[in-house]
């Protein structure tokens, strides 16, 4: 965000100079090793802590727990930044608490609290969250893994799949199914890393977010004390409703910033390369093609920063931050295939940013709800 | 020890071919600004020499800031109090009104004020390059002075070792303070820096510390006071001022040839190349 922007109204000037922190950090500690993190597939531990003391871990979340106070203006403005840096994995990865954390401020005890947020917001523990399962992904209330009480604990036995962070993650949220209800019987557990039977059983290749590990878990008859379950039985579900409006509007950030990004650079290129004794901005059709990637672009950001700034303000808004999601995913899969078309075979080659963002945004119609999912909860909106 | 940072906001290097120069006058419409590198690794310098590097949240020392500009410079000023400075001064002036002689006067006066035991600056401003104010600031107060500091170890009388890297090596100068010392890159290093509360073996994050929000909300609270150009430098204008920019000439447009021996010829003929 250069000049004052009709998205950008609303921000004060701490907005702008947390912007200009997150910036930074990924000017001097991400974008120098993005290319190292992202075919290594990984990035250090140590980032997280880095990222702590600078204070964009958890903005958010409040500073009795050593988050930064923030709202989600801040955390929006965190996910626009960061992505400059280059990786979307990294910033998904390193990102991880912000959907993690959620049901254990909405749910936990003052006690619970205390014990498992300031280690993920001091960048000592990594933190995961835990849905999706081989038979259950889009369909929640298919969830599988079960947890069974005996006595002053917990039995946790099934498998997660897809989960972010997980294969490095201290601290895992799952949803298990307590009871036989599809909405009403799932309930949220914290399940601490080296707990016997609890392990990361594979680290999955991907299309794109390399930077960011995906895992598949497994829990074998886990023993999980009652002090680890989140609130009561069967408050998971409606847990989960009210954090999915955070999680999809920040994906539609990814969507608008990945496109901002990749516009520039094709912008960018467009002037610089020369074909038929020309720049490529020389030909109308290159100039209209960024015209209208410019056009979806700014469409995207305007409409996200809108419901950013009412959902701050406590507005509840399903419906439009599902349509939100949909259509920032998809200006960014069009925005990166034409960049791509306009950088020629160098779109192709793993050295430019564009191929990076390409893949990687390939994710946005699919994570976190997909658009077939997010058009179901239009259309019933719409009376359908 | 208490120590005087100056800071002077330019236009952000990473825009600075939107600056228009004109023939009076250096268009600044719609620029962005920020703070001068160099005056922001004169206040890491200035923090870490205030603290103890392992536990900085206890302040072992004072760090004014102070800019000569008009309100709008205050963004810099606060955003210098979120990194950890504990004061903040603006004296207020158009940066077309000033030259160095006269912000050396004006800092003067701050200094006299002030009486910190330390005075840091950037080496120079990356937009003006004059690389002067550090030194006429040493002459007009009588300081000693060390320029383009690369490493600054507190002794524990007080005395302050400064590394300078010249050609050939890194020559080592001891001060006395009250002192002037303007700073290098390679000051944000690691282990550049050391106050006398810092263990030897310390290490910081390579760089400008970054301003984390519980932070920047905390440095709206921190005093920030304005003050006259004219009560600080009675009397003085500037005597030099901004009169013309010249780019370097364009490049002709190339020629084309239609064969390899019209290219030899012209090399040899003209461009005088063979
Ligand atoms: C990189 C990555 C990271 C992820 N991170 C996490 C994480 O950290 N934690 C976590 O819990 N999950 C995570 N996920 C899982 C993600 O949320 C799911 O992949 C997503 O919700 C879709 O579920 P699914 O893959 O099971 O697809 P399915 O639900 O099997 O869907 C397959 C296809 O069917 C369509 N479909 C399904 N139902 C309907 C319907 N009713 N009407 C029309 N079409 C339908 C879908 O839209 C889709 O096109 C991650 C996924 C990826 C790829």
């Amino acid at each position: 965000m250069s000049a004052p922007s009709p998205e950008s109204a609303g921000l004060t000037d701490t907005h702008r100079a947390f912007a200009e922190t997150c910036r930074r950090f990924a000017r001097e500690r991400i974008a120098p090793h993005v290319v190292e993190w992202e075919e290594a597939g990984s990035f250090p531990r140590s980032l997280y802590t880095e990222a702590a003391e600078a204070g964009i871990l958890g903005v958010s979340f409040p500073e009795a727990y050593g988050g930064g106070g923030g709202d989600l203006l801040h955390s929006m403005l965190s996910v626009e930044t960061l992505l400059e840096g280059g990786s979307s994995g990294l910033v998904a990865s390193l990102g991880s608490l912000g959907i993690a954390l959620p049901p254990i401020m909405a749910l936990g005890t003052e006690e619970q609290k205390q014990r498992f947020v300031p280690k993920v917001l001091s960048g000592e523990h990594i933190a995961a969250l835990a849905i999706t399962e081989p038979g259950a992904g889009s369909d929640v209330a298919g969830v599988k893994t079960r947890a069974v009480r005996d006595g002053d604990h917990y039995r946790l036995s099934g498998a997660k799949l897809f989960i972010t962070s997980g294969v490095r993650a201290d601290l895992v949220t799952v949803l298990a199914r307590t009871g036989e209800d599809a909405h009403g019987g799932l309930t949220f557990f914290v399940v601490e890393r080296g707990t016997p039977g609890f392990s990361a059983s594979r680290a999955l290749n991907k299309t794109g977010w390399w930077a960011s590990d995906t895992a598949e878990l497994s829990f074998d008859d886990v023993k999980v004390p009652l002090d680890q379950r989140l609130g009561e039985e069967g408050s998971g579900f409606l847990a989960i409703m009210q954090s999915f409006q955070a999680e999809r509007l920040s994906l539609a950030f990814y969507g608008h910033a990945t496109a901002e990004i990749v516009l520039a650079d094709a912008i960018a290129y467009a002037k610089e390369r020369q074909a038929f004794g020309r720049p490529l901005t020389g030909f109308q059709v290159t100039r209209h093609k960024l015209a209208e990637m410019a056009t979806k672009t700014r469409v995207a950001k305007a409409f996200n920063w809108e419901l950013a700034r009412r959902v701050a303000a406590g507005e509840y808004l399903v419906t439009e931050v599902s349509m939100a999601k949909n259509f920032a995913a998809q200006v960014a899969q069009e925005v990166c295939y034409e960049a791509v078309q306009i950088f020629g075979g160098m779109g192709y080659m793993r050295e430019t940013r564009v191929e990076r963002f390409a893949r990687d945004a390939r994710l946005l119609p699919i994570g976190g709800g997909t658009t077939e999912i997010m058009n179901e909860i239009i259309a019933k909106q719409l009376g359908l | 020890m208490k120590i005087l940072v100056a800071i002077k906001r330019v236009a952000d290097p990473d825009n600075a071919n939107k600056v228009k120069p004109t023939a009076d006058k250096v268009d600044t419409t719609g620029l962005e600004w920020k703070p001068n590198p160099f005056d922001e690794y004169a206040l890491e310098t200035a923090l870490r020499l205030t603290e103890n590097g392992k536990n900085n949240k206890v302040r072992q020392g004072e760090v004014v800031v102070v800019t000569i500009g008009n309100k709008d410079t205050e963004t810099q000023l606060r955003s210098a109090l979120a990194t950890g400075a504990d004061r903040a001064i603006r004296v207020e002036a158009e940066d077309t009104d000033l030259d160095g002689r006269l912000v050396a006067a004006a800092l003067k006066s701050v200094v006299d004020a002030e009486k910190p035991d330390l005075v840091l600056l950037g080496k120079q401003v990356v937009d003006g390059d004059s690389n002067s104010v550090g030194q006429m600031l040493a002459q007009l107060l009588d300081y000693p002075m060390a320029t383009f500091a690369a490493t600054i170890q507190e002794e524990a009388d007080g005395r302050l070792l400064v590394g300078r890297e010249v050609d050939g090596g890194v020559l080592s100068l001891r001060l006395t303070t009250p002192a002037i010392i303007t700073v290098d890159l390679r000051v944000v290093a690691p282990t550049s820096v050391y106050s006398k509360h810092t263990d030897a073996g310390f290490k910081y994050s390579d760089g400008v510390r970054f301003a984390a929000l519980p932070a920047i909300m905390k440095a709206k609270k921190k005093p920030l006071d304005v003050k006259a150009l004219a009560d600080l430098a009675p009397g003085k204008t500037n005597g030099s001022s901004y009169f013309r920019f010249e780019a370097p000439p364009a490049r002709a447009a190339g020629v084309k040839v239609p064969d390899v021996a019209t290219l030899v010829n012209k090399l040899a003929t003209e461009a005088k190349a063979l």
